[in-house]
């Protein structure tokens, strides 16, 4: 507005200096006309955030904030001990190496394993890349064959293309329509020639639970290693790596209130599960992942672990009392909503929805107090619908229009219902404005029309 | 070995974390921190064990130390109130 006066002042001046009056005149007439269009009252289809403040956060899949009680426990090796755990000659080594085999012992515990067999990494990525890479090429002489899922995380679906590029055979099982692996498929694809079966616990984006149980006993009476990708599901579901026949699994920090940039591996040492290491360097964690163990990072994760442990019951229900609230909120006012996954066996934690006849993207704008997203936060910069979604067999419409909605220990039933309410309100604000759903409510079936090409 | 901790001072602990926690300048921890303490505090109460008493009754004075230094923290490095906060006001 400033500009455009600006400019006309100077127009108005080339004309007549003399005309001084009339020329204050149109100006101003001018300027109120720009008020009066800035302040029109909003339209029907308008985006008003009325409300100010920092979105509430729904995106606990791509990471969890961290517990404080877990901050508590890092901080003094953030401030006071900065000593190299690996450090054996003097007393700032040793403290810091009691404080990482604590961790360590931490770890173990959540998941009924050996200390000894826990190996810190920088995240689940790393741990995934040493798992699958890692065991693959060290049994490479005598077996060529790693099989997954076409559900997997980016990384361990990325570390089986870097193996086809050297020469292994990969087969990526397909799901079923709930998003679970078909256990009848998975004994067809195995071969004597077949080193590693990895396949996630739970989904990071349908929430969905594998039967790992059931997989780690078939592998082992094939003797074929099992890897699981656990990150989502380490400390929100009871885990055991001996009762569930897990060979390896991943685990990130920052997916269960811990710090980001830490994680953990189990290997097993009984039978002697055997890893080619990626990093070469130093030889710590048995030498299979050389670099220093980051005192504090690794302390985070501990901490985190052992609250998991105490915490896990109490969290379970409190997800289940979030995600019911939330589901019968939606459920009840709005129509055409497909859950993505199995309802059954999967996470409360995470929920995975598709409005029909309403676009992701713009439901993602819409609902700018909330932070959401609408598949995996590694993807979440493309506009391509997830391949999650469409190996579950989900129309290409209903995956452009999905939105997940991650829980937390730390979300509150306040913003469940506040959560739910914003998105009612705008799933029927876009579906009104939607020709197709007008379309619907006619009672024409979209699949039946012949769009005509452009 | 230690005596169980008496009544008044199960109070005076449950009190003092009710009021601590509710300092916590992040909104979500400090409704978390509300819930689970007297979640805790309820489920708690129906124990008989001694043993089991006072193993509890110790983690609530360490969690008082926890998050009287986490306030610290958290205020050292405050947010911006989210909406919901700022709806209530209104």
């Amino acid at each position: 507005m400033f500009r455009l006066t600006k400019k006309l002042t100077a127009a108005f001046s080339k004309t007549a200096q003399s005309k001084t009056n009339n020329k204050v005149q149109s100006v101003l007439i001018l300027v109120q006309e720009q008020r009066y269009s800035s302040t029109g009252q909003p339209g029907k289809f308008s985006v008003k955030h009325e409300d100010v403040g920092r979105p509430l956060y729904f995106d606990a899949q791509a990471t969890t904030p961290m517990d404080p009680r877990v901050l508590d426990a890092m901080l003094p090796y953030l401030v006071s001990y900065h000593g190299n755990p690996h450090s054996r000659t003097h007393a700032y080594g040793w403290e810091s190496e009691t404080a990482v085999e604590k961790a360590r012992e931490q770890v173990a515990d959540l998941i009924g394993a050996d200390p000894k067999e826990i190996v810190f990494t920088s995240g689940a990525t790393e741990s995934n890349n040493i798992s699958v890479k890692g065991v693959a090429r060290f049994y490479a002489p005598r077996k060529k064959h790693v099989v997954t899922t076409q559900i997997e995380h980016k990384c361990v679906l990325d570390s089986c293309r870097a193996l086809e590029g050297e020469g292994f055979k990969i087969t990526y099982l397909p799901v079923k329509q709930n998003g679970i692996i078909d256990l009848q498929d998975l004994e067809r694809a195995l071969t004597p020639e077949t080193s590693l079966v990895s396949i996630m616990t739970v989904n990071n984006e349908i929430g969905v639970k594998q039967p790992i149980a059931d997989i780690g006993a078939l592998c082992k009476s094939k003797k074929i290693f099992f890897h699981t990708d656990a990150a989502q599901a380490v400390g929100k579901m009871p885990l055991d790596v001996n009762k569930m026949n897990i060979d390896l699994m991943s685990i990130s920090g920052h997916k269960l209130y811990g710090p980001k940039g830490v994680g953990a591996l189990y290997i097993r040492r009984r039978p002697r599960v055997r890893v080619e290491p990626i990093q070469s360097g130093g030889g710590q964690e048995r030498g299979m992942r050389s670099g220093t163990v980051p005192t504090p990072l690794a302390v985070g994760l501990g901490a985190a672990c052992e609250l998991a442990k105490h915490e896990m019951a109490y969290d379970h229900a409190w997800m289940e009392t979030l995600s019911q609230r939330f589901l019968d909120k939606i459920y009840s006012k709005l129509t055409h909503v497909i859950r993505n996954g199995d309802p059954e066996h999967s996470y409360h934690g995470c929920i995975n929805l598709s409005f029909a006849y309403v676009e992701g993207e713009s439901l993602l704008m819409a609902l700018k107090d909330i932070a959401l997203s609408s598949g995996s936060a590694c993807t979440s910069a493309s506009l391509e619908p997830s391949y999650v979604l469409r190996a579950i067999g989900t129309d290409e419409d209903l995956a452009h229009s999905s939105i997940r909605f991650g829980l937390s220990r730390f979300t509150t039933i306040e913003e469940v219902d506040y959560t739910a309410e914003k998105t009612i309100r705008h799933v029927e604000r876009l579906r009104e404005m939607s020709p197709l759903w007008e379309m619907v409510q006619e009672g024409v079936d979209i699949k039946t029309i012949q769009w005509s090409q452009h | 070995m230690a005596s169980s901790p008496s009544r008044r001072s199960i109070l005076t602990l449950y009190k003092n974390l009710i009021r601590e926690s509710e300092k916590f300048p992040n909104y979500n921890f400090r409704a978390y921190a509300l819930r689970k303490v007297r979640d805790s505090f309820r489920t708690n109460q129906k124990l008989t064990d001694k043993k089991e008493r006072i193993t509890q009754y110790n983690l609530g004075v360490d969690n008082l130390d926890v998050i009287r230094r986490q306030i610290i923290v958290g205020n050292l490095y405050k947010s911006e109130k989210l909406v919901i906060e700022n709806l209530r006001k209104n």
